[in-house]
């Protein structure tokens, strides 16, 4: 009795992938900022991922995830119709949403898609929502066309000037942020030294700053601690205590580290899954 | 020829020792170390029950099990009939005979424990339970295991599907009622599941006790976090005649010291759940890896501290050391916990306070400083409390921690329940004959109304809410 993949869109192929998940409850539940834990079978870890979007009369969820080791790579070798044994939540705090006026979205790689959701969210809550995407190239890019649909502003920057401005998104955000003194939030959701980035660039104008941190989790419940960051000289947990904080506050020097844990067994994990180790479907 | 005559004290003879595996070979696996008597030793060992006329053993038990009944039906050679008695009371016989501290218990005060040692009562339950989950036989044994639900139009959610739940689950599915228990992980048992290691408790014991209470009628759902994908408030609007939490402790306390995030520290739930729950010690066969400490520290003295310290060891450790701010003495631990740790090469470093671990500029864990201690006057809990010696610090190398001090509320539930009334310490506050909440016909037990205690004193409170939850249902309906 797993959940059932009901669509899978590959967006960059061999690397991200979008899969919308039967699992009704969680769909009635799901909010901006929110994540799941999946576990793709008997044998499987307990794997974290941001919701995307959710769909309540459909009863689904969409997860769009980057394979960067096993667990990864095993579920992008599921197909439509697959199921994933488990799929818990909804879990974390929900983004805190107001009507507030001008809102910067940044998001950079995979995380574009979980800040999709909390784009959606200030959207409809009432904000002028500004997405600002990055990518290595226009290929790379993702949600360019969902958030085109409902942001006033969509601002792209790729590595190679393949598409926009070509630099980082955080050159774009300073611009914009120079031009625009009534900006109330900046969230901002990628890769760490990306979110690090922003958190530099938002400082000097003072204004709110929001990450969501994508630390290693385990249960996701607030149990074992193993997401525990430094917020403001505090342990916070992620899982339950975020997953988004004050960029501001936040030590990202600490949370890479923590990151790289099991460096060592991940690659050896993925070795193993490599040599045959695969025991989907029993085959 | 068995007998249940009662017998002189000085008559009784030694208890018949436990079999284990010796401690040079189960420092390499992770296969139960105590591996239980065989029939003729359970035989034995009960003839050495007094039968008293007014038994103590049965007020020592949480659960109230008819313990002097039990025992003289294996004497009797009836383990159809010690088994239906435990079941009477007790929905998880082959895990309580394993994890229950028992000489604070039911064996504490056996009236042979005064001049001998006590009737083994916790290695007769598990032999009993044994015998029984061996046979894959529970519906027969008992009319209330074949028992299907009778009252459809009675209903009772249970959060959580650990010791309490489960406890309350068994005890009104044997009544007829219907029973769902809702479990956030993805696998049903809580503690005895994500905490407890395979060699003190294999999980196919609690499975086997799981599928039994599946029998009953009861349903068990996984994936399902109460205060998240579904709330108190969902479960009364569902039409639920009650409501029983047992969500367990949930947070793990640090020790608010520098370099308590470098990494190579774990709390020890952390590094339980990633070997129990997510059987990293088959590793990459399971795919939940686990950090591989050569030389770990142990920080606290309880149960929980000697399981992550005996799993430490099996799982390639070269130096485990507990390190404990009082001495042996005062350790919470149940005593056969610290006898097998000790038994199994793990060191105590007793009277040494944690002060700060340090780590290197890649941020990884390479000591830890600890403050050397003596023992002053007792304190309110009647142990004598550690004082400090003025200038007395050790740096340990280690390169993994684990922390065992406790857990703090788990916020998720009671941050989506603001209607109910919490205690001091921020964990639920309930009757205590009743276990009812400030929201009526909402009642909860466990860890997440005492705090960090044990197996059997949340099943007693699971007990309690239970009988309780039926005599309302069943007198009122």
């Amino acid at each position: 009795m797993g959940y059932k993949i009901l669509q899978k869109k590959e967006l960059i192929p061999g690397q991200t992938s979008l899969l919308v998940i039967d699992a009704p409850q969680i769909a009635k539940k799901a909010q901006p900022g929110n994540f799941v834990i999946l576990r793709i079978d008997e044998q499987g870890e307990r794997v974290p991922l941001t919701i995307a979007d959710k769909d309540r009369e459909a009863g689904t969820i969409t997860i769009v995830y980057l394979v960067v080791g096993k667990s990864t790579a095993q579920l992008n070798d599921l197909s439509e119709g697959d199921e994933i044994l488990d799929v818990c939540g909804p879990l974390g705090k929900a983004t805190h949403i107001e009507k507030q006026g001008t809102v910067i979205c940044v998001g950079g790689g995979t995380g574009i898609a979980a800040m999709h959701h909390i784009a959606k969210g200030h959207h409809e809550a009432g904000n002028h929502v500004v997405a600002i995407i990055g990518a290595r190239t226009e290929d790379l890019l993702l949600f360019q066309c969902e958030l085109d649909g409902f942001c006033p502003e969509v601002l792209v920057a790729t590595d190679d000037g393949s598409v926009g401005h070509k630099g980082f998104v955080t050159e774009v955000l300073q611009k914009r942020l120079e031009e625009d003194k009534t900006v109330s939030e900046v969230v901002a959701i990628g890769p760490v030294p990306m979110m690090e980035a922003v958190a530099k660039v938002t400082k000097p104008f003072g204004v709110k700053t929001t990450v969501s941190l994508n630390s290693i989790m385990v249960d996701g419940i607030g149990m074992c601690g193993a997401c525990r960051c430094t917020v403001g000289g505090e342990t916070k947990f992620a899982c339950v205590d975020g997953p988004e904080f004050d960029g501001q506050k936040v030590d990202f020097g600490e949370l890479k580290s923590r990151l790289w844990q099991f460096r060592g067994q991940e690659e050896k994990s993925m070795d193993h899954y490599k040599n045959g180790g695969c025991r989907c479907h029993g085959h | 020829m068995a007998t249940n005559a009662p017998k002189k004290p000085s008559a009784v003879g030694p208890r018949v020792a436990m079999p284990e595996q010796p401690a040079a070979e189960r420092i390499r696996n992770f296969t139960e170390v105590a591996l239980g008597y065989t029939k003729e030793q359970a035989m034995e060992e009960a003839r050495r029950c007094l039968q008293c006329k007014k038994p103590l053993c049965q007020q020592g038990c949480p659960v109230s099990i008819d313990i002097k009944t039990f025992i003289a039906k294996i004497c009797e050679d009836d383990l159809e009939g010690a088994y239906s008695t435990i079941l009477g009371t007790n929905a998880l016989p082959a895990v309580c005979g394993r994890v229950c501290p028992q000489e604070n218990q039911c064996e504490g005060k056996c009236i042979l424990g005064k001049k001998h040692e006590p009737v083994a009562i916790g290695r007769l339950e598990r032999f009993v339970a044994d015998t029984f989950i061996a046979a894959d036989s529970c519906e027969e044994v008992t009319g209330a295991n074949a028992c299907v639900v009778e009252r459809n139009d009675l209903q009772v959610a249970c959060i959580g599907a650990g010791p309490a739940s489960l406890t309350v689950a068994g005890y009104l599915a044997s009544r007829g009622i219907k029973v769902k228990v809702f479990e956030a992980l993805h696998e049903p048992g809580g503690v005895l599941i994500y905490g407890i290691p395979e060699f003190r408790l294999p999980k196919n014991i609690v499975a086997k006790e799981v599928s039994a209470l599946k029998d009953l009628g009861v349903e068990i759902v996984t994936n399902w976090v109460g205060g998240k994908t579904i709330t108190i408030q969902d479960l009364l609007d569902e039409g639920y005649d009650a409501i029983f939490i047992g969500v367990g402790a949930g947070l793990p306390r640090f020790l608010n010291i520098p370099g308590e995030n470098l990494v190579g520290v774990f709390s020890a739930n952390e590094y339980l759940t990633r070997v129990n729950l997510g059987r990293a010690y088959n590793f990459p066969n399971f795919d939940t890896p686990t950090y591989m400490g050569r030389n770990v520290v142990v920080l606290g003295g309880g149960n929980v501290a000697m399981d992550a310290a005996r799993t430490a060891q099996r799982m390639g450790a070269d130096k485990v050391s507990i390190v404990y701010r009082r001495t042996q003495d005062e350790m919470p631990a149940r005593a056969e916990e610290l006898h097998h740790a000790i038994e199994e090469g793990i060191e105590i470093k007793a009277l040494c306070g944690p002060l700060a671990f340090n780590g290197d500029d890649q941020g990884n864990l390479v000591s830890m400083t600890v403050q050397k201690m003596e023992l002053g006057e007792p304190d309110e809990s009647g142990r004598r409390s550690p004082i400090c010696i003025e200038g007395a610090t050790e740096e340990v190398p280690c390169d993994m921690a684990i922390i065992a001090v406790g857990t703090r509320p788990n916020p998720i539930l009671l941050d989506a329940t603001p209607d109910m009334e919490l205690n001091k310490w921020g964990y639920i506050k309930a009757n205590e004959e009743t276990g009812e909440t400030s929201i009526p016909n909402v009642f909860a037990g466990g860890d997440i109304v005492t705090g960090s205690a044990t197996v059997i004193s949340a099943m007693g409170a699971g007990r309690r809410a239970a009988m309780e939850i039926a005599d309302r249902l069943l007198l009122c309906n």
